[in-house]
């Protein structure tokens, strides 16, 4: 009787945990959580934060070899590369010319390390320095070039949905609006125009991936993310910057399962009143009015 | 000699020098780099075999931590 019961919740907890893989271009990841790389103040603890998120996918930059003072030790000596698909970013860029440019460079440094991350970019072209919002006119010609040139573009953009859908029209391979400004913590300032984003970009397409990238503060800001219907989110500050990153790291997994389980199962309608949980009928007390 | 820019500095190296030489003496782990030769990417095979020529821009990039 009782190896019975405890089979039939092992049942219950496998059934709660079927989701489909993520899938973006030809790419397809089983974690839906997708992580930077920079600002840890030491790669042992990126390295450990990764593990701790329970990403299959971490985001790298493409900067200039340094020539003087290199302390010998790569950041890709510290990425497990059969874990872990690469996604190099056009960090850094604010014109298109730039950003192509960019893209191909880290498309060479991944085809030489045979990584499955050498045919996408995530494209990220700015506007300025003191906001990192994206230049939309820039990062849409950068997008369609990148197209033309057979990359599978995850395009960084902001939470407009005509830009988004501008994008979309454009090849990229996903659409990936800011929650809110790059590194700002501030979570997902605008929901209403996340929502119409998912539904502009899913509603003949619901296969079509839209990631929300940057502005992520805590683990709520994820799970409010994938409660919206994002299909994943991708952040950095949030875990290299807590106090202590492998345990944010930990919590955002946490709150990915947690945010996408919720969006799978579907959630109560909000009301104005209340509905009681225990049955009207049968009770043995007075109402005030 | 002749000089090249390298990576926006400019530097002495001798006539005739290879792209690999050059990464070699700079001690840049080639396998986790890219090389651009006046804004054209090097393919990885043609390092030992192209030679500089006085003026040329080489701009030598790795990945490093990035969101």
């Amino acid at each position: 009787m009782r190896s019975k019961s405890s089979r039939s919740w092992g049942a219950v907890k496998r059934q709660a945990m079927i989701d489909e893989p993520l899938r973006i271009g030809s790419h397809s990841l089983n974690s839906r959580l997708i992580v930077g790389t920079g600002k840890y103040d030491t790669l042992d603890l990126m390295r450990d934060s990764l593990a701790a998120s329970h990403s299959e996918c971490v985001t790298v930059a493409v900067r200039r070899e340094k020539l003087y003072d290199r302390d010998g030790r790569n950041l890709l000596d510290f990425i497990d590369l059969s874990r872990y698909t690469l996604l190099p970013n056009t960090a850094g860029c604010y014109n298109a010319i730039d950003a192509v440019r960019v893209a191909r460079l880290g498309r060479e440094i991944l085809k030489s390390l045979e990584n499955p991350g050498a045919d996408w970019v995530k494209l990220e072209v700015l506007g300025d320095s003191k906001t990192l919002l994206p230049d939309p006119l820039a990062t849409l010609e950068a997008c369609k070039r990148l197209v033309d040139e057979g990359f599978q573009v995850l395009c960084y953009t902001s939470d407009d949905p005509i830009m988004a859908v501008r994008l979309k029209a454009a090849g990229a391979a996903c659409v990936m609006p800011a929650g809110s400004p790059i590194g700002s913590g501030q979570g997902i300032l605008n929901p209403n125009n996340l929502t119409i984003i998912l539904e502009y970009l899913k509603t003949d397409d619901p296969t079509y991936p839209v990631i929300v990238d940057a502005g992520v503060g805590t683990a709520s800001d994820v799970a409010v993310a994938f409660e919206l219907g994002a299909d994943a989110v991708l952040l950095n500050t949030a875990i290299a910057h807590a106090r202590d990153p492998v345990r944010m790291a930990t919590a955002m997994y946490h709150a990915t399962e947690a945010g996408r389980s919720a969006y799978l199962a579907g959630r109560i309608p909000k009301r104005l009143y209340a509905q009681a949980s225990s049955p009207e009928e049968g009770t043995i007390t007075s109402r005030p009015w | 000699m002749m000089t090249i820019q390298f990576n926006g500095q400019p530097k002495q190296v001798e006539q005739e020098t290879t792209v690999e030489e050059l990464l070699l003496e700079a001690g840049v782990p080639i396998k986790f780099c890219a090389v651009e030769r006046n804004l054209e990417i090097v393919p990885k095979p043609e390092y030992r075999t192209l030679k500089l020529e006085a003026g040329d821009a080489i701009e030598v990039v790795t990945l490093v931590g990035g969101g």
